[in-house]
């Protein structure tokens, strides 16, 4: 990819919905919907990073995963590379799947525990007839561990025999074997320690800037999310609340979920903590089977009117480049 | 301030057939009467292992307390029969665990579970218990006790459960709490709510409380006192203003660094600590931080740093300490 293509499209989501249906079946339950995903749009440009932050249960792995198809939507599109997913054939699928690919929360579950590291990341290369010569797959692995910072020898040992931070590494490693345009990142520094988060991070940034890669990050930690991505988006119960470049979302958050989320997170300094005022949000998370009526966070919302019991709030500009779905602002 | 629980010297080791990992090694630390005192490190440094010894909960045979001292209340709890040990636990030192699911019994009501200990430690009548169990539930914002108190675990979203654990951890009015990553498990906005509480319910009951976490920021917020862990030794210790103002340890130093901060103008690079912890089995001669750190003299590859006062209640355990705010990293 040339520089020149920066800025142009490369995923599109439009009105995305993910519904599963739970209960009524061989253990009973009562039959119900969980809107998981109910009805999100975003597009990324390529070279940038979108952030998608919220907590459990706010659909932002089910977003993830319809846009990799491990999920079939329930409505909606999801165009990547100027082409609708939903139109594809397998065959077709399966090649675009190449061009997208993802890296996990917990890196031990994501590999096979029978597999050297080499096998794990020649599989792919393999399976797909990238590198079909044996011995040029074996040097395209090592090349591949040299990217994600990786001894050559590792490529003999198993997964149980590495740390977790050398395990997300090999998860990288055999993304970046598929030679993706985007990477699905969820929660990929979430199960590391801190120390080791920095270097994970780190790297995602050099591979961008080394391959031109795209990514749709996930994640719940605000602070991370700030620092990797251009764009961030925040969730709530399967909708956008908030959406707009990094700047504009950390300086001027509109939304007051947002606003909760961030004043939350506690900072690493006893004096500026003493001196911060804290708004703590009451209540919980509501189920997504049974979400509020109108505005999803009105329950919890610290300037929640009658009207927002009612009203489902559109996303809309409230400022140049800023969305956010409330009628309050 | 009159000091509560007093740890001397503990060595905590697990026998495997990978050798002896030496998990908590020769660790002293205290927490005086209604004090919020803090153990960081990252995974494997041996802090929940620290909690667990505490409370003789260590698994045995593998895991055993080789040595030291942890006077409670001017008593050795390492010398107490099992018996004695039995009537601390729960009641005078008790237990918040990262996560509630697994630390609730699923078949049992929340209400046998809060009024068991209400019996057992405390002799109440199942009339007396269950009415202090709806107290208990009340002082912890869950409402509506009686009703709340026949249903069981899963009925419970994970910020309630963890609300459970802490009326249960109170239940018999203990003088010390060890909360081992209580709200890891939780997300950001649960994790505030819970804090507080935590934080409102030590005050006014004056019950100290030794959070053990990996989260810096949680620490900042609630510690009165931070010890800082790194592979089974406490490297760094001082109150927590003085902590983060004036770090005086490596470790401390490059973990503060290498976390991104929202206060603080975004940086271009993170700064990591190259490297990860060491084997537990196979520790370095010198200082184990030695191999990633970036003020290494060769010094610190041959002997080992003592634990030495650099400030008024401050200590570190680096042979760097006193010049470390001038030092240029290599």
């Amino acid at each position: 990819m040339t520089s020149t293509d920066r800025g142009e499209v490369i995923l599109e989501v439009r009105n995305l919905v993910k519904h599963f249906q739970v209960g009524g079946g061989l253990f009973g339950g009562r039959p119900g919907v969980v809107k998981a995903v109910d009805g999100v749009s975003f597009q990324i440009r390529r070279g940038e990073t979108l952030g998608l932050v919220g907590e459990s249960g706010c659909g932002k792995t089910t977003t993830g995963r319809c846009i990799l198809r491990l999920e079939l939507p329930t409505s909606g599109e999801v165009v990547f590379e100027g082409r609708d997913l939903a139109k594809l054939s397998d065959a077709e699928l399966r090649a675009m799947r190449r061009r997208m690919q993802v890296i996990f929360q917990d890196p031990y579950s994501s590999l096979n525990p029978r597999m050297t590291v080499g096998q794990i990341i020649a599989e792919p290369l393999a399976v797909h007839s990238i590198v079909p010569d044996r011995t040029a797959r074996a040097a395209r692995v090592q090349e591949l561990l040299r990217h994600a910072g990786l001894l050559p020898a590792m490529a003999r040992r198993y997964p149980h025999e590495l740390s977790g931070g050398q395990r997300q590494r090999v998860g990288i490693a055999r993304a970046l074997a598929m030679e993706p345009s985007l990477i699905i990142c969820d929660e990929p520094v979430s199960a590391l320690d801190v120390s080791i988060q920095a270097q994970i991070i780190n790297l995602l940034e050099d591979l961008q800037a080394e391959f031109g890669l795209t990514y749709l990050f996930i994640a719940h930690d605000l602070s991370v999310v700030r620092h990797i991505s251009d764009r961030v988006a925040v969730m709530y119960l399967g909708k956008i609340a908030e959406i707009t470049d990094r700047k504009s979302l950390y300086e001027d958050p509109q939304h007051p979920y947002t606003k909760a989320l961030l004043s939350a997170v506690p900072i690493p300094d006893p004096a500026v903590e003493a001196a911060r005022e804290h708004v703590v949000l009451g209540g919980e998370v509501p189920s997504p089977l049974n979400p509020p009526s109108g505005c999803v966070f009105h329950p919890r919302c610290p300037i929640a009117v009658d009207e927002c019991r009612r009203v489902v709030p559109e996303l809309r500009e409230i400022k140049p480049g800023h969305h956010a779905a409330c009628i309050r602002l | 301030m009159e000091v509560l629980l007093d740890v001397r010297s503990l060595r905590t080791q697990f026998h495997t057939s990978a050798g002896v990992i030496r998990a908590v090694d020769g660790v002293s630390w205290d927490v005086r009467k209604g004090e919020t005192v803090a153990l960081v490190g990252e995974s494997g440094c041996g802090k929940s292992v620290s909690a667990l010894s505490v409370m003789r909960l260590v698994s045995a045979p593998a895991g055993r307390i080789v040595d030291g001292e942890i006077i409670f209340k001017g008593r050795n709890l390492l010398s107490l029969s099992e018996e004695e040990m039995r009537r601390i636990r729960g009641r005078e030192i008790s237990m918040i665990f990262q996560e509630p699911m697994t630390s609730l019994n699923p078949v049992l009501t929340i209400g046998r579970q809060l009024t068991e200990t209400l019996e057992t430690h405390l002799g109440m009548t199942s009339a007396q218990a269950e009415a202090r169990a709806v107290e208990l539930l009340s002082l912890v914002g869950i409402t509506d006790g009686a009703r709340r108190l026949r249903q069981y675990p899963h009925q419970f979203s994970g910020g309630m459960r963890q609300r459970i654990m802490i009326a249960m951890a109170l239940s018999c009015d203990p003088a010390l709490v060890l909360a081992d990553e209580p709200t890891t498990a939780l997300d950001v906005t649960i994790q505030a709510q819970i804090l507080e509480l935590m934080k409102s319910l030590s005050r006014r009951l004056g019950v100290a409380m030794l959070i053990i976490t990996h989260n810096l920021g949680v620490v900042a917020r609630y510690a009165d006192r931070v010890n800082v862990m790194y592979a089974g030794k406490i490297v760094e210790r001082a109150t927590a203003r003085e902590l983060y103002a004036n770090p005086r340890h490596p470790y401390t130093l490059g973990l503060l660094r290498s976390v991104p901060r929202l206060d603080e103008p975004r940086r271009a690079r993170l700064q990591p600590i190259p490297g990860q912890p060491p084997d537990l089995s196979r520790l370095p001669v010198g200082c184990s931080f030695a191999p990633r750190c970036a003020y290494v003299v060769d010094r610190c590859r041959e002997q080992q740093p003592p634990l030495e006062e650099v400030a008024a209640a401050h200590v570190s355990a680096c042979w760097l300490a006193r010049d470390l705010p001038t030092l240029v990293p290599a």
